[in-house]
């Protein structure tokens, strides 16, 4: 029973996050989109080379004992 | 089950998507060499990676990417034989963008002479607040097989689970930030199947005091990254970013990594320095010399399971060398980059064993290691 009432706790958990969130779609934004241009900026990309981001991830997760936090990867080893 | 479990995610959280447009990746092709140079290994090999947008609302993804390995780490010098090998990865994504939710599913494979790699992934993005907002769910399921050569019977598997929400916020006109939550379970064969530890040995045939056995890790691990990133515009065109990330463990590890970066443009020439840190303690079941053989139930000797230090200095070039006043046929847009990572590691609890000294009070090992990478980008 507790099993159960997990899993839908787990179901309901981002459903909850979403809708609660988009219940609050009315929210004035305090950054308009014509306030944007700097943020539009390409130096402004929160990761502007995934190709070289991916690569350097990878290094990261073969050379330490940690990973993740950042986004996602793929698979493999090639760490040794 | 686990995995249908995440796909209803997915199908309900499309649900809430609403009228508003959100935005697809941009069309882009990137060419990349990159070369791993550091403690007696070569990796180098090619990524080429293309994003192409089909209708209003799909975009396709696609990634090659190979390592070639040539290897005389420490491990491979005090242990074993040095080698090479190549390992291949083929990457297929898709985003579909429906209102201000995008979906997004993928689907990676790896492939070495001992260990194939498996994992699909997908993650549920939906904008909110005018945009303000972001919130992404993601999942990711592996399998791998792990197999060593010359023994054709060894055959492992390894099934990981990734489980990840995102939130990322434009705070002021001048300021964006990130933070991202994983939690990754592992479950199966966690050893590298050559790797050994030592333990002391006074009656070893060699006469330096100590032998080897097989490592013997845990069967499962389950670990939380907590990372946090903000950028920052400044007045005269430039860009500040710092990130932090917090990692812990069942293993015991813990970590704290920080970088800073500066990002200037300079007409046609953006350049890039970053400085990164990492710290974390070592595994709990990870010892550079156990007392006796089988010492204790769970054993290891991999160096980065030892506790450690990194650092690592960037520089970064990039020349955009066709913009859209001046475009090529398709070709809006096109740049090539080079960079290099200057990483040193300080290994807290693992000797180097190619010193001569009294055992127990060998130097600790240091690494360093250069990264190159040059890469074309083409925007079309």
């Amino acid at each position: 029973m507790e099993k159960n009432l997990s899993a839908i706790g787990r179901l309901l958990l981002p459903l909850l996050i979403i809708g609660g969130l988009s219940g609050c779609g009315n929210i004035e934004p305090w950054v308009k989109p014509y306030e944007r241009d700097r943020l539009a900026d390409p130096i402004m990309a929160l990761d502007s080379d995934p190709v070289s981001s991916a690569y350097l991830q990878h290094v990261y997760e073969a050379r330490e004992g940690a990973r993740g936090g950042e986004g996602a990867a793929g698979g493999g080893c090639g760490c040794n | 089950m686990t995995v249908l479990r995440g796909l209803l995610y997915a199908s309900l959280l499309a649900a809430f998507g609403s009228a508003h447009a959100g935005v697809l990746p941009e069309d882009r092709a990137d060419i990349l060499y990159h070369l791993y140079d550091g403690g007696g290994v070569e990796i180098d090999g090619p990524s080429i990676l293309v994003r192409k947008q089909v209708g209003k609302s799909l975009s396709f993804v696609a990634n090659h990417y190979v390592d070639m390995v040539s290897s005389a780490s420490i491990d491979v010098i005090t242990t074993a034989s040095p080698y090479t090998e190549e390992r291949k990865q083929w990457s297929l994504g898709m985003d579909y963008l429906r209102g201000d939710t995008t979906m997004r599913i993928g689907y990676t494979s790896s492939d070495e002479s001992d260990y194939d790699a498996e994992t699909v992934n997908f993650s549920v993005s939906q904008d909110m607040f005018g945009a303000l907002t972001t919130l992404t769910l993601s999942y990711a399921l592996g399998d791998d097989i792990v197999r060593k050569s010359g023994d054709d019977t060894f055959e492992k598997f390894l099934d990981k689970q990734v489980y990840g929400v995102g939130l990322t916020q434009i705070l002021t006109k001048n300021l964006i930030a990130t933070l991202n939550f994983e939690t990754m379970t592992d479950e199966g064969f966690l050893n590298n199947p050559y790797r050994t530890v030592r333990y002391l040995n006074a009656s070893d045939v060699s006469g330096r005091g100590y032998s080897y056995e097989e490592e013997l890790y845990p069967n499962t691990r389950t670990s939380n990254a907590l990372g946090i990133r903000a950028r920052y515009f400044l007045p005269y065109r430039a860009a500040i970013e710092g990130e932090y990330r917090y990692f812990t463990d069942t293993w015991d590890i813990d970590s704290h990594t920080a970088s800073l970066s500066y990002v200037h443009p300079w007409g046609d020439f953006t350049f890039t320095g970053k400085f990164r840190y990492h710290d974390q303690t070592g595994a709990h079941f990870y010892s550079d010399l156990f007392p006796r053989a089988e010492a204790t139930n769970f054993r290891g000797r991999d160096k980065e399971l030892s506790e450690l230090t990194s650092y690592t200095v960037k520089l970064k070039a990039a020349y955009t060398f066709l913009n859209e006043d001046q475009s090529w046929g398709f070709l809006k847009k096109g740049s090539v980059t080079a960079s290099i990572d200057v990483l040193h590691v300080d290994y807290h609890e693992f000797s180097d064993l190619r010193e001569l000294a009294l055992i127990g009070e060998e130097p600790l090992y240091e690494l360093d290691a250069d990264i190159f990478q040059v890469f074309f980008s083409f925007w079309y």
